[in-house]
């Protein structure tokens, strides 16, 4: 009995503890369940905000959206650079997992060439990670529909509308428009520079060349931006907003495209330069550099093969010979010579000089082209028949620094300061040039020999098309000299507003009316009755100009016969001119590379120019070389 | 026709005299809710309703079977289960199938089962079948087999690694031990030589454990890694506010943002389309069930049925403690389910041959007394 009363009392006592425990336990929980609570309401009351912002930004993407690229036209209204939209397949590498096993896939679907995979590659390498990059450009409506099918077994794969920009002109007038590439790291470095990071974010591609770089900032326009509701993988689920883009402003040319077209088929397959100026604005009618090149071929990335092509090519046809080509003037720098003679007050018009065929200085005989001279020679006969003796002892007279300051007047050896880049300085000779120029004591020493030469263009005179064009247009224009530029002006797309390129001279030069209407008759002269005379027989309008021949290569005591020297070796022909004489519409000057002659090759050209400027006559194909004019030039 | 009667009267009485409607009522709110839950979560993906729905038959039907049967024939149940656990745990320990890293299934013919979830039960059971029969003369060595018993299968569990499950049956063993009254002193004496063996236990965790517990204390060390559930789910929870975004309308659960939303992770997308007030709501109902298994615990009228009432009330406070607790990011990651709201059959099974079980206590009282 007592035994069993202990084990039924202990009995009550453990289930009182049991109790107790229970108790322990719900308390327990409650305190669980409020610490629970508590962080409930610092999460969802406290700091809410935060996490608010946090799904939102989690949420939702800016998506940059580029704006379309400014359209390029010429002075005529025809388009020279444009955009169309075309779909193109593109490849984000970080999301894919076998890029390769991707590439083969695809190719099963839509025709892939090895090219494609290799320029795939070449912008892979180049391009920023999580860019998608195109492997298949311009896609046909067919294919989009082929991939649109498989697209769930390609994922990082995509068919995006993309604006392409499109040369229509092709190789014409490609120097002056440059073209687009791909954005690289020199280009985010520029962006980086202007402040346009944001800007730029949708963009993939930048101007590389000529007015495509130049004018990029503005032909660029503001991007737009798309908020997107974005999931955890990144994918676009919705747009929410979306701010569009402002298309970039768009550029009308001084460039005559007709006349572009005609000049540079007027060089046939030589190399060479010509710019081409209209006198009153500075405005560049035509500036050609042959061989040219089509710059659609680098809009979506440059194929290998045609990179090396161009880069091979032993005329280097990547070159802007019109801006970066310096070549010595030879005789186009006769004129500028006299009027510096005649505002120097060391030469009257009329004063004349014999000219035996030879100059002898120091013991030094420099040599007049025409075997026994020219007899009595004043300046006019010394402009239309190019004497060189009249310009030796000239050139002795004014000295090197007479001539140097006169010459940087007119610009030669600056920049023009021509709206695209890569514009070379060329070099104005001068004692001070010398020393600068070389570091041997011996050879920074300026001998009066040197003077002389220069005094006919050679020696170390070196002058790129651009210069020379901007110093005949300067000379056709009385002294009012302009910046050569090819944009008149830009145009806002949105307003319609534009902005002129004002032609606002530079400088007017303080040269008498009368020094100068020497010189420009004596031009006219050369056109009639002097070296120019066969180039410009039967014109229908007056035209003024000076040739020119530069040495490229010095034949010691050898007779220059043109005919026997490696084509790389003969003289450059160059022709300076303007037109018509009394009220000068255009300004030229044209340069053949081993072009023999300036009468020759160079003359030619300039007279289709002016027939087709002046008159609208078509040309039949390219300039013939006039080898008859061998004989009458310098 | 009175005859007819009786028999549907009697029919229905057998159907629901072994039920708890206190028990059965919270448990439908909280699957209600669930489902509603499971639906946002899955609804733009791979709809899981249906399934979830067949889940619940059969877990409610187990449930049904579970309570017809007297505490007494559950008894009988305790040690083959528990052996028979063990030994499947054993079995998994040597040949068990490695799913994501852990060694937790076992192929029987067909199917593959999960032996530590028998445990989650047998645990419990076995303890309590233990106290119940040396309950005249409970000494401290019956509290150290009791440990033993324990301790046993939460190293077989911990070691496949399955920390979550293996913490449940801790507890759920625990939970016994400290019902039947195992002294304070003892319990904070292994408390302290707990906290003391800490950096001994650090360094047998497994790498990617450890690194949970990193990511706890600086979820942003490993952002895109073990820290992007615990960020991405308290930006679902803090951003739901007060009042939530709306059945339907979080953007963390759609967007995709939400890992394991309609399983472990639920609880934020609750969090983030209910706010506050929806977390309130649900807790209340959480404490409801706890508290009404509390009562069962505290009316049963053995040793054997306190303990086991006591043990898996307590369990499911445990469930839902830790599956907010690592959701809000205040617990590390482990596996652990949230009661009745998470999609999955296994869990949902255990749960509710628990609740079986709290009924059968609740229901074969007045039988006992009379």
């Amino acid at each position: 009995m007592r035994r069993r009363y202990d084990a039924f009392h202990q009995q009550d006592g453990d289930f009182d503890r049991f109790r107790f425990r229970v108790g322990f336990a719900a308390v327990a929980v409650l305190f669980a369940f409020s610490i629970l609570f508590a962080r409930f309401f610092w999460l969802q009351v406290m700091h809410h905000d935060y996490y608010a912002t946090r799904a939102e930004g989690n949420r939702i993407s800016l998506v940059p959206v580029a704006p379309s690229r400014g359209v390029i036209v010429d002075r005529n209204g025809a388009v020279l650079a444009r955009n169309y939209s075309a779909f193109t397949l593109e490849i984000t590498p970080s999301r894919v997992r076998d890029l390769e096993a991707t590439i083969d896939s695809l190719a099963g679907l839509i025709e892939i060439q090895a090219k494609d995979r290799k320029r795939f590659r070449k912008l892979m390498e180049e391009s920023k990670n999580f860019e998608s990059i195109p492997i298949r450009t311009r896609l046909t409506d067919k294919e989009v529909a082929t991939f649109a099918a498989n697209r769930f077994r390609h994922p990082g794969v995509e068919v995006k509308a993309r604006l392409f920009r499109q040369y229509p002109q092709g190789d014409v007038g490609s120097h002056a428009l440059g073209y687009i590439g791909r954005v690289n790291d020199r280009d985010l470095a520029t962006i980086e520079t202007a402040g346009q990071d944001a800007n730029y974010k949708g963009t993939d591609h930048f101007g590389k060349t000529g007015l495509e770089q130049k004018y990029e900032f503005d032909l660029h326009g503001q991007a737009g931006y798309e908020e997107v509701e974005v999931d955890a993988g990144g994918r676009a689920v919705r747009i929410l907003s979306r701010t569009a883009p402002v298309p970039g402003r768009n550029l009308t040319l001084t460039l005559d495209i007709k006349l572009q077209e005609v000049t540079e088929r007027a060089f046939g397959d030589r190399r060479g330069a010509l710019v081409a100026i209209e006198p009153e604005t500075g405005g560049i009618l035509a500036m050609v550099s042959t061989p040219t090149f089509d710059p659609n071929l680098f809009v979506d990335g440059i194929r290998t093969e045609d990179w090396e092509r161009l880069n091979n090519d032993p005329d280097k046809p990547m070159i802007n010979r019109a801006i970066y080509g310096a070549y010595p003037p030879g005789s186009t720098f006769k004129p500028f010579m006299a009027l510096a003679a005649l505002e120097a007050g060391k030469r009257t018009p009329q004063q004349t000089i014999a000219d035996p065929g030879l100059f002898n200085f120091g013991g030094h005989v420099f040599m007049d082209d025409k075997k026994g001279g020219h007899g009595l020679v004043d300046m006019y006969k010394s402009i239309v028949q190019s004497c060189n003796t009249y310009y030796y002892i000239l050139a002795n007279d004014l000295g090197i620094d007479g001539i140097s300051g006169f010459m940087r007047l007119f610009g030669f050896g600056q920049r023009t300061g021509v709206d695209i880049d890569g514009e070379a300085e060329g070099v104005l000779p001068s004692p001070e040039w010398k020393r600068r120029r070389f570091k041997n004591p011996e050879q920074q020493k300026w001998y009066a020999g040197e003077t002389i030469s220069v005094g006919i263009g050679q020696g170390y005179n070196a002058y790129t098309m651009m210069q020379l064009a901007q110093a005949t247009a300067t000379l056709a224009n009385d002294g009012v000299m302009y910046r050569p530029h090819l944009v008149k002006y830009i145009t806002d797309p949105m307003t319609g507003e534009r902005t002129m390129i004002e032609p606002e001279p530079l400088r007017r030069l303080p040269f008498k009316q009368q020094n100068i209407d020497v010189i420009k008759r004596a031009l006219v002269g050369v056109t009639k009755e002097g070296t120019g005379a066969r180039a410009f027989a039967g014109a229908e309008y007056e035209a003024a100009g000076k040739t020119g021949t530069a040495q490229v290569f010095s034949l010691r005591g050898e007779k220059y016969v043109a005919g026997k020297v490696h084509e790389r070796r003969r003289d450059h022909a160059l022709f300076m001119a303007y037109a018509p004489a009394d009220k000068p519409r255009i300004a030229l000057a044209v340069l053949v590379e081993n072009g023999g002659f300036g009468a020759q090759s160079a003359a030619p050209i300039a007279r289709m120019v002016f027939d087709y400027y002046l008159l609208g006559k078509l040309p039949k194909g390219a300039a013939q070389e006039d080898e008859s004019a061998v004989e009458a030039d310098e | 026709m009175i005859a007819w009667q009786h028999l549907a009267r009697r029919l229905w009485h057998g159907a629901v005299d072994h039920l708890d409607a206190p028990l059965l009522t919270i448990t439908f709110c909280l699957m209600g809710v669930g489902l509603a839950t499971i639906f946002s979560a899955t609804y733009d993906s791979e709809n899981r309703i249906l399934n979830q729905l067949v889940n619940m038959a059969v877990a409610l039907s187990l449930m049904w079977a579970v309570a017809q049967v007297p505490p007494q024939k559950l008894m009988r149940f305790a040690v083959p289960l528990y052996v028979g656990g063990l030994f499947l745990l054993v079995l998994v320990f040597m040949f068990g199938i490695t799913v994501n890293g852990a060694q937790r299934w076992l192929h029987i013919g067909i199917t593959r089962i999960q032996p530590s979830e028998i445990m989650k039960l047998a645990m419990p059971l076995m303890l309590a079948w233990y106290f119940h029969s040396h309950e005249a003369n409970l000494k401290l060595r019956h509290y150290l087999i009791a440990a033993l018993l324990l301790a046993v299968p939460f190293l077989l569990v911990a070691k496949q690694p399955d920390l979550g499950t293996a913490i449940l049956i801790g507890a759920a063993g625990f939970y016994v031990l400290f019902f039947a009254g195992l002294q304070w002193k003892i319990m904070i004496g292994l408390a302290a030589a707990g906290l003391a063996a800490a950096p001994f236990l650090w360094h047998m965790l497994h790498d990617y454990q450890r690194r949970r517990i990193m990511t706890l204390i600086d979820p942003t060390s490993d952002p895109l890694g073990s820290g992007y559930h615990i960020i991405q789910s308290t930006i679902a929870i803090g951003s739901g506010g007060s009042a939530g975004k709306g059945w339907l309308q979080g953007t963390q659960t759609h967007l995709e943002f939400i890992p394991e939303k309609h399983t472990d992770f639920i609880f934020a997308v609750f969090a983030e389309e209910w706010g506050l007030l929806g977390n309130l709501v649900l807790l209340v109902l959480y404490l409801l069930l706890i508290g009404r298994g509390m009562m069962i615990a505290v009316n049963a009228s053995t040793l054997f049925a306190r303990l086991l009432a006591g043990s898996i009330t307590l369990s499911l406070f445990t469930y839902v403690f830790i599956n907010i607790g690592m959701v809000t990011g205040m617990l590390p990651v482990v596996g652990v389910p949230l009661p009745f709201m998470s999609y999955g059959g296994t869990a949902l099974v255990t749960l509710c041959t628990g609740l079986g079980i709290l009924m059968s206590i609740q229901t074969h009282r007045m039988l006992v007394k009379k």
